[in-house]
């Protein structure tokens, strides 16, 4: 005999539930970061300034989005930072062997997929290594590619439009934030609304059981850090484009602060749980933070110990609760 | 692709015993394999670089190359108690700069300072960073790969900011200072004495004390662990202080080898001692690990280390090739794992 | 000085939302090999916790040897000599054997609390050959099989002189030849003053070692018996509240033409040589021991291992399952054994549970339809009855019955034709159990074919046609109508692969 019917409609909607939500919390530290910066120094508060502060950090935010998703998956990417490295080399190099900038752009762009295909392939072939180890020895690898390229010499005199890239603006707004805006909005359709983003989440919260339900698994892991290669091929591109060289050592310690802004946008290590808001929040939190301690000359050594403790805060925090959680659950 | 035959192994019963013998004898085998193997591959590679350029095999190079070996091989044994945990500590490097840094500056501040003492203040430091780490990882419950990622940072940052930016240099240390790492003993580094003892307290540790025994349980298996009365959490924590304390120490020791200590000492030196570690037969999915190996890893390392510029081998290459090294070892790590799981899943069907 | 070793009254432990154990009793001599009956479900891994201080219970006093003890974690309960040995052994795979058997209560010398190897493994190995076992204690424990491994885990108890030594389901992986000896050492072990509390679903375990028999139902305590003065019936009563025959909804499905056939299906090291044929309406039975290869087979019919060897024909054409996704979309439907590892996604609400495997065909252009999503949901959780008040609660709030009626809406959102149940009922209380009959026989009636895989003899002597007999990865046994029968079952299961050739 078939039960009755269950009832289905909207879950209850609370305001309190609503607002108490990381992303909300996100929110109001970046005002009262902003406040703080704002009291700080009075060159803050200037347009132009934080035009020019932004176009300064948006670079490493493009490895942010696919980060999310990787992380998202249970897994973790630290060779970004290598193949924005090797990806700008090897296009540097192209184009002062006489290749034609737009190709040696598309081939920076091919170059950085090949990498991020390579750690999929990886760590999807060899499952008993995790994600650490294999992107740990890829970084290695990708950089020191891009060591035996170019050494320790620079590459550059690309032409004039390239730094368009970097620095130019499509009526009022910056060419790099449009570009951001617009692959920001990508990224979060696909995590929140396509069917492929549903499955990053089941994959995340239990590969196991995804695999059964017919989630193709490996497909879609090899799929996300080739999207993080060719992410972080963009990057490569944009951050060539404004430093107008590049060098084998660009982009060294990426890896920290796009983990820092991952974490801190509220994904999980485990896996699972996390909204692309969030980390696109986190990006411009830590990116104004910075901005401010620099405008009153904190020197950069203290910016990374901020930075590295603003990581071990944001996972702490999380971790924290559950335990208070578990413990209250125990009397 | 073989097709062995579920079938074929069925054998009658007075044969079991034999076979049970040959179980062990094959498992053992493969892991013996993988030291005599290393070691053969060492000697093979010293003779093609003698072939290479004569240089190499001289009293004077070896010297040399065992003497850089040696703080390689002092971090590689704490690595290895860290990666048989299942874990893994990138913040090494910076543990070893900043513990490296203040020693260098109370040498230089206050002179009168015995060098053991500045030795002993050093492995301090390292004690606490590691103890602040382990904290990180075991109580708290962290990542091991994020909490070392921040707190490499940190011990970095701290590390400029102590030093203003500012070197120590050679003529700031005390020649007694200095002269405990470059001095002799029967003609012997120091260091490679330090090392030594390292290797034979190590030895004891793992390999005939309760404490030790427990690390690769928990690696092993640590749920297990906790039923057999064992606290992981506090093997945990423990790992990574013994981690930081031998940092530390190598700090000091670095300082006064090379007579100067920057801001950016030992940076990414922890990627070296975990290719040593993992050349050396330690695996990534934990519980597994000796210290015959580490040594033959760490060895392997500092000849490549040593003789690449002997070959001509520009130092631009140095990277990627302690990159690569670290992917095929680890990558055959899994292969070997992979051959002897499928020998047991094929005995057990008997 | 009372005269049991163990004593438990009124013992009751409860879980948020649910009564594990109800008011048991349970009393047990030295020198006596008590046996545990129940179904899956009944509270007997509950009921060993409890004794091994892994739980503490609610309500309820435990004496031992006549004084009130209370064990706050594993570790107490262990150094009052009580020991278990379960049917998967937790152990350091890495280690030796030796270490396995002492870590925790190593051999250390007295003043530098070194470790003493020689005595250990001397120990070791004299504790080895009394149990009759023919390995070194320098092996690796990785490399022993499950039955050499169960060796270790008695050698372990009796290096802490254990008094009670709980064997729970020891015998489900085991040959019979590996069955006797490990009776063989369990009656060593009473004859040596030990006293021992045996956990299995089969009759002939207890019958053969056990004086006396206890029967846990529901999580209430229902009766202990002299096992000489119980015939079978009367124990399936106690265990199941009915008898057999109005445990199983009749069948009523029509049996059509042949939907699956599989020829000398193979995969290197789990199976070799299978091959059976399915049709429509028909209800056909894989069982074995534990380790047999079912779940094996089933895995790669559903294509999360591939096979080596054979051909799979669905319907007629021959297919090759290299993927779940792919066997989903020719036709083969699975429900894993695990449902909360392999089944179900726990923090996720019971809607976006059950739409995961069809996602992409309400989606549009890629994109999700959360209408389409709930329609879909409701009306498939609807149909297997799943109890829940909206369809957002999470699947890690439902009962064991319920969590498997959503594993089961999974499988009606694509088109099926083949539908594989791997221990279906498992951990599902009786009345959800027979809900779960109705669902199968419903779709046997809808023409699909149906799989059962079940370690659960009353199951596939109630469910199925016909029934597949596996035993170390061959079919040893085709049974079908009135050949099916426990006996007939348990002989092909356990019997070694020569002599069940010589019986084909």
């Amino acid at each position: 005999m078939i039960e009755p019917r269950v009832l289905a409609h909207k879950l209850d909607f609370s305001w309190k539930r609503f607002f108490l939500q990381w992303e909300w919390m996100l929110v109001i530290i970046f005002i009262a970061i902003n406040v703080m910066n704002i009291n700080l120094s009075e060159y803050y508060w200037d347009y132009d300034n934080l035009r020019d502060a932004m176009m300064g950090f948006l670079d490493k935010s493009f490895i942010v989005l696919p980060m999310v998703l990787i992380m998202i998956l249970g897994d973790i990417d630290i060779s970004v930072g290598s193949i924005v490295a090797l990806s700008a080399v090897i296009m540097a190099d192209l184009y002062t062997m006489g290749v034609p900038m737009v190709l040696a752009m598309l081939i920076c762009l091919a170059a950085g997929i090949v990498c991020g295909w390579i750690n999929g392939m990886l760590i999807v072939k060899y499952k008993e290594l995790s994600s650490v180890i294999v992107t740990l020895a890829t970084m290695i690898i990708y950089r020191g590619i891009a060591y035996v390229i170019l050494e320790d010499q620079a590459a550059g005199g690309f032409p004039e439009w390239f730094s368009f890239l970097g620095w130019g603006y499509v009526g009022p707004i910056p060419f790099i934030l449009l570009a951001f805006v617009c692959f920001a909005i990508l990224f979060y359709l696909l995590l929140h609304k396509t069917v492929l983003g549903r499955q990053i989440y089941a994959i995340g919260n239990n590969a196991n059981a995804s695999r059964y339900s017919g989630v193709k698994v490996d497909r879609i892991k090899i799929f996300v850090f080739v999207l993080a290669g060719f992410m972080a091929a963009v990057t490569g591109l944009f951050l060539t484009a404004r430093m107008g060289s590049t060098r084998p050592n660009i982009a060294t310690g990426y890896e920290l602060e796009v983990i820092a802004m991952v974490v801190l946008g509220g994904i999980s290590t485990a896996g699972g749980k996390g909204r692309m808001i969030g980390a696109i929040i986190a990006i411009f939190l830590i990116g104004f933070l910075r901005y401010g301690l620099g405008l009153i000359n904190v020197q950069a050594q203290m910016l990374l110990i901020i930075i590295g403790l603003l990581l071990i805060a944001a996972v702490m925090v999380p971790k924290l609760k559950i335990k208070r959680t578990q413990k209250l659950r125990k009397t | 692709m073989e097709s062995r035959n579920v079938g074929s192994f069925v054998m009658p019963m007075g044969q079991q015993t034999q076979a049970n013998k040959n179980k062990r004898t094959i498992s053992s085998y493969v892991v013996q394999f993988r030291e005599l193997g290393l070691l053969f591959f060492i000697l093979l590679l010293a003779v093609l670089i003698q072939m290479r350029n004569p240089s190499f095999l001289t009293w004077e190079n070896i010297n040399d190359l065992i003497t850089n070996t040696a703080i390689l091989s002092i971090l590689a044994v704490g690595m290895m108690l860290v990666i048989i945990t299942r874990g893994i500590d990138l913040s090494i490097g910076a543990t070893l700069a900043l513990s490296g840094m203040i020693s260098a500056m109370v040498v230089s501040h206050f002179p009168q300072v015995h060098p053991l003492l500045v030795l002993l203040l050093g492995t301090g430091i390292g004690l606490v960073c590691g103890g602040g780490l382990g904290y990180l990882v075991a109580k708290i419950g962290i990542l091991p790969i994020i909490a070392t990622l921040g707190m490499m940072n940190v011990f970095r940052g701290l590390t400029y900011l102590i030093s203003d930016g500012k070197w120590v240099s050679a003529h700031q240390m005390t020649t007694s200072f200095k002269f405990l790492g470059t001095g002799t003993l029967f003609r012997i580094n120091h260091l490679i004495w330090i090392a030594l003892f390292i290797y034979l307290i190590a030895y004891y540790f793992m390999g005939h004390t309760r404490t030790g025994r427990q690390i690769y349980a928990v690696g092993s298996n640590p749920e297990a662990a906790r039923i057999s009365g064992i606290r992981p959490e506090r093997t945990l924590w423990l790992v990574y202080v013994i981690m930081g304390g031998l940092s530390g120490m190598a700090g000091v020791l670095w300082v006064s080898k090379f007579a100067s200590a920057q801001g950016d000492t030992a940076s990414g030196y922890e990627l070296s001692v975990i290719a040593a570690c993992v050349v050396g037969g330690v695996s990534i999915a934990g519980g597994v690990g000796k210290l015959s190996g580490v040594l033959l890893g760490a060895i392997l390392l500092g000849i490549i280390n040593n003789a690449l510029p002997l070959i001509n081998v520009s130092a631009f290459w140095q990277m990627g090739i302690q990159g690569s090294i670290i992917l095929a070892a680890v990558l055959l790590n899994a292969i070997v794992k992979r051959g002897v799981d499928r020998n047991h899943l094929m005995r057990r069907k008997v | 000085m009372s005269e049991y070793i163990l004593e438990l009254n009124g013992i009751t432990k409860v879980f948020p939302g649910v009564r594990a154990l109800d008011n048991v009793y349970f009393k047990l001599k030295p020198g006596e090999i008590h046996a545990l009956m129940g179904e899956n479900g009944a509270g007997k891994s509950t009921f060993i916790k409890v004794i091994t201080g892994v739980y503490e219970a609610n309500e309820g006093e435990m004496l031992l040897n006549g004084k009130t003890v209370n064990f706050r974690n594993p570790n107490e309960a262990k150094q009052a000599g009580i020991a278990a040995i379960y049917q998967h052994v937790t152990c350091y795979p890495d280690l030796s054997v030796t270490e396995n058997i002492f870590m925790g209560h190593e051999k250390i010398a007295t003043g530098s609390k070194r470790i003493l190897w020689k005595d250990m493994h001397r120990e070791a190995e004299r504790l080895l050959r009394e149990l009759g076992a023919s390995f070194s204690s320098k092996t690796q424990m990785g490399a022993l099989s499950v039955a050499e491994q169960q060796i270790v885990e008695i050698a372990k108890a009796l290096s802490v002189n254990a008094k009670i030594i709980i064997m729970d389901e020891p015998t489900a992986a085991l040959t019979t030849r590996e069955s006797e000896e490990l009776y063989r050492i369990a009656e060593q072990l009473r004859d040596a003053g030990a006293a021992i509390i045996f956990i299995s679903h089969r009759f002939e375990d207890m019958y053969r070692l056990a004086s006396k028999v206890t029967v846990f139902r529901d999580s209430k305590y229902i009766g202990t018996w002299r096992v000489n003065e119980i015939s079978n019936k009367e124990l399936i009563v106690a265990m199941v509240g009915r008898e057999i025959t109005q445990l199983f909804p009749k069948k009523e499905a029509q049996i059509g033409e042949e939907v699956l056939r599989v020829e000398g299906l193979g995969r290197t090291g789990y199976f070799t040589d299978i091959s059976f044929s399915l049709r429509r309406g028909e209800v056909i039975g894989l069982t074995g021991l534990v380790g047999s290869g079912r779940t094996e087979v089933c895995d790669s019919l559903f294509g999360i291992h591939p096979y080596d060897r054979g051909k799979v024909i669905l319907k007629g054409r021959v297919i090759k399952t290299i993927s779940p996704s792919q066997s989903m979309h020719s036709g083969i439907g699975y429900l894993p054994e695990d449902r909360q590892k392999q089944g179900l996604i726990l923090d996720w609400g019971i809607g976006d549970n059950i739409t995961l495997p069809s996602l992409k065909r309400i989606s549009f252009k890629g994109f999700t339809s959360k209408s389409k999503e709930t329609d879909m949901a409701k009306r498939l959780a609807e149909k297997v009855g799943v109890k829940a008040k909206t369809i957002f609660d999470l699947a890690s709030s439902l009962s064991g019955g319920n969590q498997q009626k959503v594993v089961f809406a999974k499988l009606l959102t694509t088109d099926l034709d083949v539908i594989i149940l791997d221990e279906p009922t498992k951990g599902v209380d009786v009345g959800a159990k027979y809900a779960i009959y109705e669902i199968i026989n419903e779709l046997a009636a809808q023409g699909y074919g149906i799989i059962i895989v079940s370690s659960e003899m009353p199951e596939i002597i109630g469910m199925c046609d016909r029934v597949e007999v596996m035993r170390e990865g061959r079919i040893t046994a085709k049974l079908s109508g009135t050949n099916i029968s426990q006996e007939a079952i348990l002989a092909a299961a356990m019997a070694e692969p020569a002599t069940s050739m010589a019986q084909r």
